[in-house]
């Protein structure tokens, strides 16, 4: 160390504030610059001189007796209902927030439900195109795929084909812990994956839009599908997909 | 949890109470005259108790002289509006490069109670406490930096000027000791 970086560490080092390393490197430097030991002499001798008794105010003991009496009609004026108050407060806090808790639980429920859902079909459209195994069969007449799936699921998904979005093919999938039929749609070079399965209640869902990773999703629920889809196609463009199905 | 008071009143005159000497000191220091200091170490108690249910271990001096540095802080505001302004930022780096007059071992020893006292009573409110909780409190930066609400490196530096300054001053006074 040198004597400038020495300098901006003097303080900390008379107040044995600096780690190990940094002090011996003081000391060491110490030995060899009279400069840097006369100001470190000079800084501890004012340390001594001004940690001396004569300039310590301690608490008169009246100042004691003083504040131990104002201490005690504190103590006594503190109002008894506040107290009450608290007391109920620290008993029902938690308990309303356990309510709030149970009530929204469903809620939250669903939508981590949904959001967990989301990522499983995003993965699956991923790996559909990463893995080359888009489809099982690949066909553009739904007739040919429909039957495909018999035998192979415990559920029939309904097939169909759209002007400007031709189907290609379906396959098995696995989401959500069950089987899915996955059908394969072109959209121009865009591949959309939907996929279905049977939906838990009868009630239809209108579309709902996601995005995941950059890839957007619609879910919708008709006549006891559930229905997922997802591409890297445009939100406009497969919203107007979804309404297709819908029809 | 709900502490009784009785017994609120009795912890806190176990735990906090021995740091008396302590708070008068600092508010001694602060406010620069014993009947305001006494003032003001009372109003801090009173308000130290009143939060005292909010005091979660720790160490009670260091609570109660944060307690202390406030309530002076603000009787000063109120009573001595025309106290020096706070230090200067650029003036704070420098003091850490300023490498003050040596005014020698054998002088300081010799400088008197009353002339240190007045040293100290001169310096900026802000240099003034962190000297004080340094030197006669025995508080590490950390704890100046927790009671006085400013980063480490600003109690250094603070205090880097504050000796700078007690070693000007102090030297004049025995230059002018010798020579009247």
């Amino acid at each position: 160390m040198n004597c400038p970086e020495v300098k901006t560490l003097l303080h900390p080092f008379i107040d044995g504030e600096l780690d190990l390393v940094r002090t011996l490197e003081i000391e060491r430097h110490q030995h060899s610059c009279s400069e840097c030991t006369r100001a470190v002499q000079g800084l501890q001798s004012l340390r001594t001189a001004i940690k001396r008794d004569e300039l310590h105010f301690p608490a008169p003991a009246s100042l004691c007796r003083d504040i131990r009496s104002a201490l005690r009609a504190e103590s006594k004026s503190t109002p008894k209902p506040t107290r009450n108050v608290f007391r109920w407060l620290a008993f029902a806090t938690p308990a309303v927030a356990v309510l709030v808790l149970a009530l929204l639980y469903p809620f939250w429920l669903a939508a981590s439900h949904d959001s967990r859902l989301a990522d499983e079909i995003t993965a699956g459209h991923v790996r559909s195109l990463m893995a080359g195994h888009l489809m099982d069969v690949a066909s553009t007449d739904q007739h040919t795929v429909k039957p495909w799936f018999d035998g192979k699921i415990d559920f029939a998904p309904p097939v169909r084909d759209f002007e400007g979005f031709p189907l290609i093919g379906g396959r098995l999938d696995y989401v959500g812990g069950h089987a899915a039929a996955a059908l394969v749609y072109h959209r121009q070079k865009h591949v959309i994956n939907v996929f279905i399965w049977p939906a838990a209640g009868d009630a239809s869902q209108a579309p709902k839009a996601l995005i995941r990773r950059g890839y957007n999703l619609v879910r919708w629920s008709t006549s006891g599908m559930e229905f997922w889809a997802v591409s890297d196609l445009n939100s406009a463009e497969l919203s107007e997909f979804a309404l297709q199905w819908r029809k | 949890m709900v502490v009784d008071e009785a017994d609120k009143l009795k912890t806190f005159e176990q735990t906090v109470l021995p740091h008396l000497d302590a708070a008068h000191n600092l508010a001694r220091w602060l406010t620069g005259n014993d009947h305001d200091a006494q003032d003001v170490t009372q109003d801090a108690c009173v308000r130290a108790f009143r939060y005292f249910g909010g005091f979660r271990g720790g160490d009670p001096r260091a609570w109660l002289l944060t307690i202390v540095r406030n309530t002076s802080h603000t009787w000063l505001r109120q009573n001595r509006p025309h106290s020096p302004p706070a230090e200067d930022p650029s003036d704070a780096l420098l003091a850490v490069e300023d490498t003050a007059p040596d005014p020698g071992a054998a002088l300081l020893k010799n400088a008197s109670a009353t002339a240190l006292r007045a040293a100290i009573a001169e310096l900026p409110v802000e240099f003034r406490e962190a000297i004080v909780l340094r030197e006669l409190e025995g508080l590490s930066y950390k704890e100046i930096s927790a009671v006085a609400d400013v980063p480490i490196g600003t109690v250094m530096s603070r205090l880097a000027r504050a000796r700078s300054l007690l070693q000007r001053r102090l030297l004049a006074q025995t230059l002018v000791e010798d020579h009247p």
